[in-house]
């Protein structure tokens, strides 16, 4: 075990534990963004340098804080080991820089993204991003891709993350798109035409922190914020079939799997079960999804129970007589 | 003329072949080594040389084979960095064009020591011409028993290949490296782990540069106390350096590390003062990514006393007024080479060269590459210049590899050595862009 103090927040965790992971465990404001780092996907993480923390002091054995600030998503904590995220001018000051870099090629077209309210940068431009804009030069744009039935790729909006890459090699059976190119002309793509297809490839579009990769079935549907997300499972013979369905109304809008705090799925779903069934009888209701954070759905409060609010109780009494009575 | 030890025999006729570069004294390291020493005595001797990593990061060699894991049942690795493609650095090239079979010794004895039985040279892919002469050198010595099962009778086996990489700059750095000799895109890996502890097919890797291995013999020889007595404080041995830009003998030299840097600049021995009699303008003393030295900064230290070629030298007075050896590319700039135009230049490197996996070096080297461009075309803002400066500190630090630097130090360098050059720049963009125009104020010399 290793005692890792974080934000002056002590906390003890087992050893291997990543400083990120060690935050997650104290919760709060003391957990660092991530946009590459996906906790079930093997080896993300390290890429998008947003989690970037001041190592202030390494261990008790070798109290020299790091040079550098470091990624907490790749590096494990030790003994000892004292950590500032929010408390680090240094640190926010490189986020800010950070966001700023993201933002240079991704569009603010939040009002028309499918991804708007559920958007990973969207939080994190909030938290960290200035509102000046400092780029003038012409920024790169591609033409939107159809990877399939489901899947659109729009790359335009993509920063890199490799999330995709990495759920495709790791839980379906074969993955037809990667990273080509490099530096700023780096994209992901399938190189030549194709398609991505296999019975799990809807799991990018979960994986995908911005609004990159969207489903086709949903896209242009709705505003997430209009939906209400309910916990729902079905007896799936190719996945665990736990999922949470985006309804409104009685129409099922969208299906993905079910993530936690953090936007990380609990379960992959298979395509079947995320594109196919769309209809409430397909489904063993469980009741309403609780979202703690990176959707604006959850400031819409679904879960509390109902209450009966006098209607406009300070009209005037000649406009009350109009109003239908109770 | 100092001494002479990777480029004693260089002139020698047919020292590529094995017959020649035997009768010169070659491979008696491997004799040595595999016939009276333990892996462990190799080693020892070149922690005492004090030799550090020549491929750019100084880091001691000897300390750096003492870090290799050494798990039981699983295979160990040494692999040569070739892929020398800095702008300014050519002597590796140099060096296996005319000498193979002393980096070919270099790898038997170092494979030795480090317990590696297979082992690579992983060469950039344009050098087509030297991978062949490697190749041939690695034919004869597997002809001769130097190579393959039972060396010299020593009962030590070694298999030798040579890699021919995709050509791109991130590949040599080493954990991209392995990434690409795997096989897979040449993209740097998160460290840790270390290529010590899992590095190539995740087993434990050294990797050294060309120079680094070639200069094993000669400490397994005359052992590493010998070494040690060469150069100048830790920087002990000898050094090559390729020499370029506007100077009378461009070309690679070697030399005992603690040379003053204006004995090498003005002596016939070496680059042999400013071509047609100019002034000095700046330096890099190290290859491309190491920061700019203006005339008076690269001739003496913050402390005023002469700047000599060794790590610690040049690396006086910090990122300040001070620099790297780095890989030893040393480019000089006369009076009438602009310095805008020249790190525009290198940033348009950086820019094209940059992986993209971390976002920092992916969208940062493409951001100071256009800005840039846009003051050495005359299009330029007052305020692009602390952008600059703005953006390389975003940059610097924050990535996974050293590349965020290396873009991030020419830029920030550049700006703090001659602002006003920058300024003027943007001030008179119809004189700046006129051909052959080039700033003739003053320079912004920091002194720390």
């Amino acid at each position: 075990m290793a005692k890792v103090t974080i934000d002056g927040i002590e906390i003890e965790v087992e050893d291997g534990t990543t400083i990120l992971q060690a935050a997650r465990k104290i919760g709060g404001k003391v957990v660092p963004p991530a946009m590459c780092y996906y906790g079930p996907l093997k080896g993300s993480g390290g890429k998008c340098r947003v989690c970037l923390v001041k190592v202030t002091q390494g261990s008790t054995r070798d109290p020299r804080p790091m040079p550098k600030l470091v990624a907490s998503c790749i590096t494990q904590v030790q003994d000892g080991m004292v950590v500032e995220n929010t408390t680090n001018e240094e640190v926010l000051n490189a986020r800010k820089g950070i966001v700023e870099m993201l933002l240079i090629n991704h569009p603010l077209d939040c009002p028309v993204c499918d991804q708007a309210g559920e958007c990973s940068l969207q939080d994190l431009s909030y938290e960290h991003g200035v509102s000046a804009q400092r780029y003038e030069e012409e920024r790169r744009s591609f033409n939107k891709v159809d990877l399939g039935p489901y899947i659109q790729l729009h790359m335009t909006r993509c920063i890199l993350c490799y999330r995709c890459v990495y759920t495709a090699d790791q839980i379906t059976e074969k993955r037809v798109h990667g990273v080509l190119g490099r530096g700023d002309a780096a994209e992901i793509g399938t190189y030549i035409e194709n398609v991505i297809d296999n019975d799990f490839s809807g799991n990018v579009i979960d994986v995908c922190p911005v609004g990159a990769l969207t489903d086709k079935t949903w896209r242009f549907k709705n505003r997430v914020w209009f939906t209400k997300p309910l916990d729902a499972h079905r007896d799936c013979p190719t996945c665990s079939g736990k999922v949470t369905l985006w309804t409104r109304g009685e129409e099922v809008l969208r299906v993905t799997a079910r993530k936690d705090q953090y936007n990380e799925v609990e379960e992959f779903i298979c395509n079947t079960c995320r594109f196919d069934k769309k209809e409430v009888s397909d489904w063993n209701i469980e009741g309403p999804r609780h979202i703690d954070r990176g959707s604006v759905i959850s400031a819409n409060h679904y879960e509390l129970p109902v209450v009966n609010v006098p209607i406009v109780p300070n009209l005037p009494t000649s406009t009350k007589k109009n109003l239908p009575q109770e | 003329m100092g001494l002479k030890i990777l480029t004693e025999h260089i002139n020698v006729p047919g020292i590529e072949t094995l017959e020649v570069y035997r009768k010169h004294g070659g491979y008696r390291s491997v004799e040595k080594a595999l016939k009276t020493m333990t892996p462990d005595e190799v080693v020892e001797e070149v922690k005492t040389s004090g030799l550090r990593g020549r491929g750019g990061a100084g880091f001691p060699t000897g300390m750096k084979w003492s870090f290799l894991a050494k798990p039981e049942g699983v295979p160990r690795y040494l692999v040569c960095n070739a892929d020398e493609s800095e702008p300014g650095t050519f002597k590796d090239r140099w060096f296996m064009e005319h000498n193979p079979h002393a980096l070919i010794e270099g790898m038997i004895t170092s494979s030795f020591a480090l317990g590696a039985n297979t082992s690579y040279i992983y060469i950039r892919g344009e050098l087509l011409f030297v991978l062949r002469i490697l190749e041939k050198a690695i034919a004869e010595a597997y002809a001769a028993g130097l190579l393959g099962k039972n060396i010299l009778g020593s009962g030590y086996d070694l298999d030798l290949h040579v890699a021919p990489g995709g050509g791109a700059y991130i590949c040599g750095e080493e954990t991209a490296l392995l990434e690409s000799l795997e096989g897979k895109r040449g993209n740097p890996r998160n460290k840790p782990p270390f290529p010590a502890v899992k590095g190539l097919f995740q087993c434990p890797t050294v990797v050294n540069n060309v120079e680094t291995i070639s200069s094993v013999p000669w400490i397994v020889n005359n052992g590493g106390a010998e070494y040690a007595k060469i150069g100048v404080g830790r920087s002990t041995g000898t050094k090559l350096i390729s020499a370029s830009g506007n100077i009378n003998n461009p070309g690679v030299y070697e030399i005992e590390l603690g040379v003053p840097v204006e004995e090498f600049i003005y002596s016939d021995q070496y680059c042999g003062g400013i071509w047609k009699g100019k002034q000095l303008k700046a330096v890099v003393p190290g290859g491309s990514s190491v920061p700019i030295l203006p005339a008076n900064l690269i001739l003496k230290t913050a402390a005023g006393e002469d700047r000599l070629m060794s790590y610690e030298s040049l690396s006086d007075g910090g990122f300040v007024s001070g620099s790297m050896l780095g890989s030893g590319a040393f480019i000089v700039f006369d009076e009438d080479q602009c310095i805008v135009r020249n790190t525009w230049n290198y940033a348009r490197f950086y820019h094209h060269e940059s992986c993209g996996q971390c976002s920092p070096c992916r969208e940062g080297t493409g951001w100071m590459e256009k800005v840039l461009h846009r003051i050495e075309y005359g299009h330029g803002h007052q305020q692009d210049i602390d952008l600059l400066v703005s953006v390389s500190k975003q940059i610097e630090g924050n990535t996974i590899c050293p590349l965020g630097d290396a873009a991030a130090w020419p830029v920030a360098s550049a700006i703090r050595h001659f602002r006003h050059e920058f300024e003027w720049h943007i001030n008179n963009p119809k004189e700046a862009t006129t051909p052959g125009a080039v700033y003739r104020g003053q320079f912004d010399t920091v002194t720390a």
